[in-house]
Formats: structure tokens, C-alpha cells, sequence
């Protein structure tokens, strides 16, 4: 509202009063400095970087992906890689590394963290009560601590190559990792055979991806039990005793009608805890897996350019975390729309 | 009691003169703060020491003792630093870091030194912003091996899994070796040094692979039996490792390059932190020079005249260096030797 206030001696031009006691015309101009000053910020943070990199003579841009990477990478999924290849492979190489972990992780966090959601709801006093202390040492030590203690497990538990289990035949389980056949062809199965330091064919886990995955699903699925519980106690305990009333048992009353109605509740938090498991695999640097993060960082080290390395693992992410958001906020209201009134 | 009109309208011009005032107080920072970086040379002798990027516990090049005092060949260049520069060699801050955040942390400015068993490259020196001020080891790229294997030579390790850490020559050089040999290799590749030796000896690895200074130094100081492992007789590379510094600060370069060199030419003179005192009235005009009773060398550095006196009475000469700290690990002088005695150590001369 303008504020007119007789002015004493009178004359002035009537727009300037009108900028200066009209509130919507101050909050423009308000909006226009602050702009203007976030732009002086940018500004000077961009133009200090350029000077600092042209001073100590570090180079800028993108040519550097096209150079020769220089460096082997122990797994790859479904890219062929080798020393010789370009640093833009390299990072394909991390990507698809950390889509892997992440993809596998999810779909195992989200089945192990529903069994424990919804055994913590269980009558069973025992099971109940396993599920909570599950629940609540797992939350409550740190990613990083668990992934070194499932590292260790798999690396200093199990037997050297030339010692292996055999559980099944062409199946063997050693400190390095899991090697089974794959189908060479539809008929014909590549047997995994041990040479002087390894084994040579057939497929293989390697226990930097066992360790990374143990310890992003155990740890996920605590989070994931807990949302799904609430997800489930949020649902009318009417709908249960209308369920029974019906004559479902207790399993069918679950998979029915109180799951999808509880899915409403759950599908928000839960889509936070993927985007959790997808940033967290980035923790595979410290055991040696080679995600993402970990190429990059190597990269960085032999190019000298944080800025553009930084600036590709920043876009990967956030390129992956918006896809997933946007996948599960069409679920969401799907879910919504099925489910009645919210 | 003004009317209300004034009283509001006098507020007004107050507030908006604050806002002012504010915004040019904050605008002149900004263009005083990108003016242009302060020297190194002023900054450290502003904070009062050095902030010295060393590796996280590698044994005789930088490792805390059991007391938590950081001892090796690149301490005593950081130490050699502050005692030229302050006059006591203890005014120096440690900063650990791993093989992937060293450049990183010079690049940035969090230290003013790098001393981390780096090694010489043209891509280093050139693209990463940094200055090599020197060599204070030759050393080379070899194979580590539990004896059990019977590998008698590298080129028996086709189809080995190899420890490394990555964001190294280490990791390049195993890359290329491999390749030119036509043999296949697994990298297993942890960032931490102790992460990396745990694999190793827990045999999640069957080769561990680095500067051969840094086998012997991991052999010696975490083998549970050091017979039970063989460094294979292939050296595949030349590693020459030496402390740097940023570009852009020639005077920072000078000082360090000639604090490193003051240690080599001090053994080549024969003057050791135990003799310098007895040296300080020889008649010899080059120990003279280098104790700083006559010339100027400290102005050209802009030092104190006894800056390289300081040095060896505080840490040492080179020879006196290695002695304490990579000696006692089974190293010995080898081609790291002065260039009158067989090795490589040249400096040139202080005149």
C-alpha cells in the first residue's frame, strides 16, 4: 500500500516520492540489487579462480578426456577397457561401475529393508525383537566403518585362490571373490580355471563390489525397515480389522490392502534413501572399487584439473539423483491416484 | 518531538545511508581481496611457520614417532625451510596426505610446500602449477612378492593381481610395463597406504607394487617376517623424488630450491651439524661463504646472512639426513650418494 505522507515544503516530483513510499515499486528494486549483487559474488568468485589457474599455469577445459588415461581399471561392466584408452572411457568405465552398485543395491535394500520392516511389526516377540536390534546398531555405526568391516571379512576370512571352497562344481569362493561359469555360448559354459596367480575365465565378483554392496544394503535396509514400519502403522488400523473381517489372513491383509495403501507414505522418504545408496557408493574409493568418484579423483590427479574432474562426478549425480526423483514422484502419483483420497 | 512525517522520514534516510555504507564497504573488499595474492614468503613469515604437505606415514621419508614427531628425509627439507627462513627448524605444521589430495592441497595454497616422495614429470611440473626445486632421492619402480610364489622375475607375473594406489606414476608405469610385455594384470586400487599394505599382507594381492625405497621401508616396518617376501630384481622406472612448490613465486622456489642444496653441499664440504661451530672462523673462503662470514647470499635469498649455518646446525647435512632416518630401514646410499663418491647428489655451487 503507498504510504502519502504530506511532505512539508511540498515541490518534489511526484515519482520520486512514488519510489521511495510505494512498497511494491521498493521490493523491485530490492529484487534488482540483490540480483545484482549475487552477480558481483559470481563474479568475483569465477573471475579469482581464472586468475589463480592462469597464475600457477594450470590448464582449463575439456581436451583432456580425449588423452590417453594411462592407467588399467581392475572391473568394468559390459565397456571394454585398457590402458590405452581415452579418459572420457575411463569415466564411462566409473559410471557404469557405480550405476551397477547402485542398481543391485536398491532392489536388495528395498526387499531386505521391507522383510525387517515388516518382521519388526511381527507378533512374534523374538523376531520382533532381533529386527529392532538390527535396526538400531546398524543405523548408528558409520557407513564407512562398515564397509572396512565388510572388506575385511571378505579379504582376510576367506582362503587364498589355490585353497578355494568349491561349493558347487566351477563355482569357487576365495579372498579374490566369487568366480563362477558364464554360457560361452547357449550350450557351452566358460569354467573359471586356476592359474599361476588366479582365476582365468568364467565370471567373477570381486569382493571390493561383495564388500561395497554387503555393506550399502545392510546398511540401507535399517533406514528402509523404519520407513516402511511407519508406512504401515500410518495406515487406519480400520482397514486391518475390515481386512480380517473379510477373512484374509493376516499375510493377504498385508500384500492387499494395507501395503499399497501404506506405499503412499513410504514412496517420499524411500526415493531419499536411493539417492542415498547412489551417493554413498562413492565411498567405494576407500576400498578400492572403481566407481565414479574413484577414476575421477585418479584422473584429477594426473590431469591437475579439480574443476572440470569436480564438476563431472557433480553433474553424473545429480543427473542420476534427478532421473530417479522424477521416476519416483510419477510412481508416487500413480499411487495417489489409485489410492483415493490422500 | 518531530511530526510523525519527519520522524519516519528521517528513519528512512538513516537506514538507506547504513545499506550504502554497507554495500561500498563490501564492494571495496572485493576488489581489495582480488588485488593479488600475498607472497609465500611474506604469508609464512606472517603466520610464523611453515604448513608442510607430507605423505601419511611412509617410514624414513615422513612418519610420526612413537612421541607423534614427524621424522624422514621430506621432514628435514620442511625443517631445513624453517630454519633458514625463521631461524628454527621446528616452526613447521604438518599436513598428511594421500597420493590423490597433494597436489590438490599445493595447488590450493593449504600448504606452502609439497615434500611427499613426488616424483619429477613433465605433466607435473608443467601442467599441474607446480616446481620441482630438486631431487632429494633417486629411486626407481619395483615388485614386491611373498617368497612362496617362487617368482623369480617380473616377467613371470602375467595374470597377478597388483595393489597400487592410485593417482600415481606407480599406477602408469605398471599400466605401461605390462603392456609393452604383453602380460595382463588385476589392479586392486586403495587410496591409503595402510589400506593398500593391509591387502598386501593379507594376500588379497600377490604383487605390491611402488618406489623400491618404499618395498623396503613397508618390508621392514609391517612384514611379520620380512625373509617371507623377495622385491623382484626389475626396476622399471626412474623415480626421482624432490619437494615442490607453486608457480608463480620465484622467490619461494629460490628459497627452498637452495635450502635442499645447502644440505648436499654441506656434506660435499664435510661440514656436519656436530663440525660447523668448530668451522665457523676456517680459513677456507668457501666454508666462509657458505657460514655466511662474508658474501651476501642471504640478501639474494632474502634471508639472514646464516641462513645455511642454521640449516646444518639445526638438521643436518644430506648424508647426516639419510643416516637417521632411511639407514636404519636397510637402505643404502646407492646412487644417492655425492656425484665425487659414485652417486648422483650434485648441487650447485653457493657462490
Amino acid at each position: 500500500m503507498a504510504h502519502e505522507f504530506p511532505r512539508p515544503g511540498g515541490g518534489r516530483s511526484s515519482r520520486i516520492v512514488w519510489l521511495r513510499y510505494d512498497s511494491r515499486a521498493r521490493a523491485i528494486v530490492y529484487q534488482v540489487l540483490l540480483a545484482a549483487a549475487l552477480g558481483l559474488a559470481f563474479w568475483f568468485v569465477i573471475a579469482n579462480t581464472a586468475e589463480n589457474l592462469a597464475a600457477r599455469g594450470i590448464a582449463s577445459g575439456f581436451q583432456f578426456l580425449f588423452r590417453e588415461a594411462g592407467f588399467e581399471i581392475s572391473e568394468t561392466t559390459f565397456l571394454s577397457y585398457n590402458a590405452g584408452s581415452s579418459y572420457l572411457r575411463a569415466i564411462a568405465v566409473g559410471v557404469l561401475n557405480t550405476f551397477r552398485v547402485a542398481v543391485i543395491g536398491i532392489v536388495l535394500a528395498t526387499s531386505l529393508g521391507t522383510l525387517i520392516g515388516l518382521a519388526r511389526l511381527s507378533r512374534n516377540w523374538l523376531l520382533g525383537t532381533l529386527a529392532a536390534a538390527y535396526v538400531e546398531l546398524i543405523r548408528n555405526v558409520p557407513l564407512l566403518v562398515q564397509l572396512f568391516f565388510w572388506y575385511v571379512v571378505v579379504t582376510e576370512h576367506f582362503p587364498a585362490p589355490a585353497d578355494a571352497l568349491n561349493p558347487l562344481p566351477g563355482v569357487f569362493i576365495s579372498n579374490r571373490g566369487i568366480v563362477f561359469p558364464i554360457p560361452r555360448s547357449p550350450f557351452e559354459l566358460d569354467y573359471p580355471e586356476l592359474t599361476a596367480f588366479n582365476f582365468s575365465g568364467g565370471g567373477a565378483v570381486s569382493p571390493e563390489f561383495a564388500a561395497l554392496l554387503l555393506g550399502l544394503v545392510i546398511y540401507t535396509a535399517s533406514f528402509i525397515a523404519e520407513i516402511v514400519r511407519a508406512g504401515i502403522l500410518a495406515v487406519d488400523r480400520g482397514q486391518f480389522e475390515a481386512a480380517q473381517s473379510l477373512g484374509l489372513r493376516p499375510w493377504q491383509a498385508m500384500r492387499f490392502v494395507i501395503l499399497p495403501q501404506a506405499l503412499r507414505a513410504i514412496v517420499p522418504p524411500l526415493t531419499s534413501q536411493y539417492l542415498n545408496i547412489t551417493k554413498n557408493s562413492s565411498l567405494a574409493v576407500a576400498i578400492g572399487y572403481p566407481d565414479l568418484v574413484s577414476i575421477c579423483n585418479t584422473i584429477i590427479n594426473q590431469t591437475g584439473q579439480a574443476i572440470e574432474g569436480i564438476a563431472i562426478i557433480m553433474f553424473v549425480y545429480l543427473t542420476i539423483s534427478l532421473a530417479l526423483s522424477a521416476f519416483m514422484n510419477r510412481y508416487n502419483r500413480l499411487a495417489a491416484l489409485k489410492g483415493g483420497n490422500p | 518531538m518531530l511530526p510523525i512525517a519527519d520522524r519516519y522520514e528521517v528513519k528512512k534516510i538513516v537506514n538507506k545511508r547504513r545499506i550504502w555504507t554497507v554495500g561500498v564497504v563490501a564492494l571495496a573488499l572485493l576488489g581489495g581481496a582480488h588485488a593479488g595474492a600475498q607472497s609465500t614468503l611474506d604469508a609464512v613469515r606472517g603466520k610464523g611457520y611453515i604448513q608442510c604437505g607430507v605423505n601419511t606415514g611412509l617410514a624414513g621419508f615422513a612418519q610420526p614417532d612413537s612421541n607423534g614427531e614427524w621424522r624422514g628425509i621430506d621432514v628435514d627439507v620442511c625443517r631445513a625451510v624453517a630454519a633458514a627462513v625463521f631461524g628454527d627448524a621446528s616452526k613447521v605444521r604438518y599436513t598428511p596426505l594421500t597420493a590423490q589430495q597433494r597436489f590438490t592441497a599445493l595447488q590450493s595454497g593449504e600448504v606452502d610446500i609439497l615434500s611427499r616422495n613426488t616424483t619429477w614429470t613433465i605433466s607435473r611440473d608443467t601442467t599441474l602449477g607446480l616446481n620441482f626445486v630438486g631431487v632429494n632421492y633417486y629411486d626407481g619402480q619395483g615388485f614386491m612378492v611373498p617368497k612362496k610364489r617362487k617368482v623369480k622375475s617380473a616377467k613371470q607375473l602375467s595374470g597377478a593381481t597388483v595393489c597400487v594406489q592410485p593417482g600415481t606414476t606407480t599406477e602408469l608405469n605398471l599400466a605401461d610395463y605390462f603392456r609393452a610385455n604383453k602380460m595382463k594384470f588385476k589392479p586392486v586400487v586403495i587410496e591409503k597406504l595402510e589400506e593398500v599394505l593391509n591387502a598386501y599382507f593379507a594376500g588379497r594381492c600377490d604383487v605390491y607394487t611402488t618406489d623400491v625405497s618404499g618395498l623396503i621401508a613397508a618390508r621392514s616396518s609391517r612384514a611379520p617376517k620380512a625373509e617371507d617376501h623377495v622385491i623382484l630384481p626389475e626396476v622399471i622406472s626412474k623415480e626421482p623424488l624432490g619437494p615442490a612448490v607453486r608457480h608463480g613465486d620465484d622467490r619461494w622456489f629460490d628459497i627452498v630450491k637452495w635450502s635442499l642444496f645447502a644440505m648436499i653441499d654441506a656434506e660435499e664440504l664435510e661440514l656436519s651439524s656436530k663440525n660447523i661451530d668448530g668451522k665457523m672462523n676456517s680459513d677456507n673462503p668457501v666454508i666462509q661463504r657458505f657460514v655466511g662470514a662474508v658474501g651476501e647470499s642471504g640478501k639474494m635469498l632474502g634471508l639472514d646472512n646464516r641462513w645455511a649455518y642454521k640449516i646444518i646446525k639445526q638438521v643436518g647435512n644430506y648424508g647426516e639426513s639419510f643416516q637417521r632416518n632411511l639407514a636404519p630401514l636397510g637402505l643404502e646410499r646407492g646412487i644417492n650418494q655425492l656425484w665425487n663418491k659414485g652417486g648422483l647428489m650434485y648441487a650447485p655451487p653457493m657462490r
